[in-house]
């Protein structure tokens, strides 16, 4: 297992730097100026020196070096110094952001808290509806519940987070007058009233999120089920008298959750990079506002350090989806 | 899977023998897709509605000869009439005209996008499955872009290359070639890897080795032998291409990286109604309503789709 594990890892470190050499050269192309936010009356010269300071003034291949020495090391160590106290954290340049001159590092740790809040509970509340729904499909197959089920899945990921989202504030905040439909990220939860204001806040997000993951993964766990509700293992444990509650959810259930994890974990990146448009709906003031905001900033350090992130994360919940699918599944292994 | 022969056999061979089969005129297969398909309900239910859609955007506007660019200020935040069905922006102009520009913008970037996907990842598919030099190398290029994160980058594509494209192309064919070709090479990895393994199984079929034993050139023998055989999964995901290409764009539009204000996609008409949910709901519902039935409809074809095309279903 460990053998395996290794292997799937060095086999992520070059998918890695080719992402992240895109990512640097794709931006690299971009017609951004740092000194284009600075006033008009500074002169062509000290702009063309401000560029130099910044680095813009080296080749291509030494600038790609010099980012990747601080996406790699001196970032990660500064986020390990604010996490633990220790004094890691080396003296050299960080990358900055164009926008408000203080390094992206920190800015990224400010507003991951919302995303993972906001868009992790709609991630979550999607997997445990769609665990139900799909087991039950999958045992009743073409119920009215199966039918049903298959329907609002289908309705699910076919009509657009931006529209979910849109209907829900008309309904819900417009008409009814139920939920804010934006989302206050100064609120401080201290006692009961501003915790239950928090919850009403985050209604509307996470339910659109949870509709569209459960979707997804619902219709994976019905086909997994299926698969495995007709193998001769199930007969065999149905004749030997077990209860069908136990077929069903010891027997079947642990044989189909194998696929249905994996596909959970791959899932996972997307909390972060596909909340785009969610985020900005109910401005919720997370990693992809941040993100919108730059690029409509042209704030290319920032462009660059979220998309690396973002890619980094699939590169990794790939990784981790193989290796626990190596773990519930040793057929794998010896692939 | 494109496992023809063999399934299908089986299926014959377990009915009972009928002398009305013995007689009946031989037809081309594709009358067996239609009529599995037709049993379909949702996906007869789709085509119906999609060829609506696609009525109301192609002709639509020859109907209703409105210029969804006109503006009448007096006329401005109109409800439904009959001058103006579905009621004025804010700037007066008829939201009916809108919708029908609006959905040709859409669904052509849908579909070419689709197309320019479909074409990129069949190539890939084939030549990975077909030919074994190029499979490690065009396979590990399809993981890498799997692992790229597909919005952010695509946000990014239209930030740097629209002004260049505007000034080269024009306006609204700028964007249009750069939204159709970013969608385009974003989108073709589920295709190719989808085709290679068809390919792969395919190539050691009987019927490919006596084509090549009698020297049939490679190029021939995807085309005649390999290609047609793989036909099937590329319909179900041609049309999948189509939902998501259709998605995609309305996000960009909606995320206000899409066409300009002038050009109204129905992401952009969604976008810019949002400013007037409180007073004017309707501004948001019609356009949201037509990518919501476009893209479910397009879904449900596909499903129908697969199953049609998939001959171990037939019949049953």
């Amino acid at each position: 297992m460990l053998n395996f594990t290794i292997r799937r890892l060095v086999m992520a470190v070059p998918t890695v730097i080719i992402i992240s050499l895109l990512i640097f050269l794709l931006l690299d192309l971009a017609p951004g100026d740092p000194t284009a936010q600075l006033p008009l009356t500074i002169p062509l010269e000290v702009r063309d020196e401000i560029r130099l300071a910044l680095g813009l003034g080296d080749p291509v291949i030494v600038r790609y070096f010099k980012w990747l020495q601080m996406m790699l090391v001196n970032e990660p160590l500064h986020a390990l110094e604010q996490v633990t106290g220790w004094n890691v954290a080396p003296d050299t340049q960080r990358i900055l952001s164009w926008q408000s001159r203080s390094p992206v590092g920190d800015i990224i740790a400010q507003r991951i808290p919302q995303t993972l809040w906001v868009v992790g509970m709609g991630y979550l509340f999607g997997i445990l509806i769609a665990l139900p729904i799909g087991i039950i499909s999958a045992y009743k197959q073409y119920s009215w519940f199966d039918q049903l089920g298959t329907f609002i899945a289908m309705v699910g990921f076919s009509v657009p987070v931006f529209f979910t989202g849109v209907v829900l504030i008309l309904v819900f905040s417009v008409w009814l007058g139920w939920f804010p439909s934006m989302y206050d990220t100064t609120l401080r939860v201290t006692d009961w009233d501003s915790f239950m204001r928090q919850v009403r806040q985050m209604v509307l997000p996470v339910s659109v999120l949870a509709l569209f993951n459960a979707a997804q993964i619902s219709r994976f766990m019905r086909a997994s089920m299926l698969d495995n509700l007709n193998m001769d293992y199930v007969r065999t444990a149905r004749a030997k008298g077990l209860r069908e509650r136990t077929v069903v959810m010891v027997h079947v259930l642990r044989n189909s959750m194998i696929p249905v994890v994996t596909v959970i974990a791959l899932g996972v990146p997307s909390v972060f990079s596909g909340a785009i448009i969610t985020e900005t709906i109910f401005r919720v003031n997370g990693l992809g506002a941040l993100l919108i905001n730059a690029i409509y900033a042209n704030d290319i350090p920032m462009i660059q350090t979220l998309t690396f992130i973002f890619a980094v994360l699939i590169v990794l919940f790939n990784l981790i989806a193989d290796v626990i699918y190596g773990i519930l599944d040793p057929r794998i292994r010896y692939d | 899977m494109t496992d023809v022969s063999r399934p299908e056999a089986e299926a014959t061979a377990a009915k009972p023998f009928t002398p009305d089969q013995a007689f009946r005129p031989p037809r081309n297969q594709w009358w067996d897709v239609w009529d599995q398909f037709r049993s379909h309900r949702g996906a007869l239910l789709g085509t119906l509605v999609f060829v609506f859609i696609i009525l109301f955007v192609g002709i639509g506007p020859w109907i209703w000869q409105v210029d969804p660019g006109f503006i009448d200020i007096r006329s401005r935040n109109q409800g439904p009439s009959w001058s103006n069905p579905l009621g004025t922006d804010q700037l007066g102009r008829d939201m009916l005209a809108r919708m029908m520009y609006g959905g040709r913008i859409s669904v052509a970037v849908g579909l070419t996008a689709m197309f320019l996907g479909l074409l990129i990842g069949t190539l890939v598919g084939v030549l990975a499955g077909y030919f074994r030099r190029v499979d490690g190398i065009l396979m590990r290029t399809t993981d890498l872009f799997l692992a790229l994160p597909l919005l952010p980058l695509l946000l990014v594509m239209v930030l740097l290359f629209r002004d260049m494209l505007a000034r080269n192309f024009g306006e609204a064919a700028g964007v249009f070639v750069l939204i159709v070709v970013a969608i385009g090479i974003t989108s073709w990895m589920q295709t190719a890897r989808i085709v290679r393994g068809d390919v792969l199984a395919l190539k050691e079929r009987e019927y490919v080795l006596a084509a090549r034993s009698i020297g049939t050139p490679s190029r021939r023998i995807v085309s005649r032998h390999i290609l047609p055989n793989v036909l099937s999964p590329i319909m179900v995901s041609a049309t999948l291409g189509i939902a998501s290409a259709i998605i995609t764009e309305s996000a960009l539009s909606f995320l206000g990286l899409g066409f300009p204000p002038d050009f109204p996609t129905w992401g952009r008409l969604l976008f810019d109604g949002r400013d007037w949910i409180e007073q004017y709901p309707a501004r948001v519902v019609w356009p949201g309503l037509f990518i919501s039935l476009t893209v479910l409809s397009v879904n449900f074809i596909g499903d129908g789709l697969r199953d049609a095309l998939d001959p171990r279903i037939r019949g049953r």
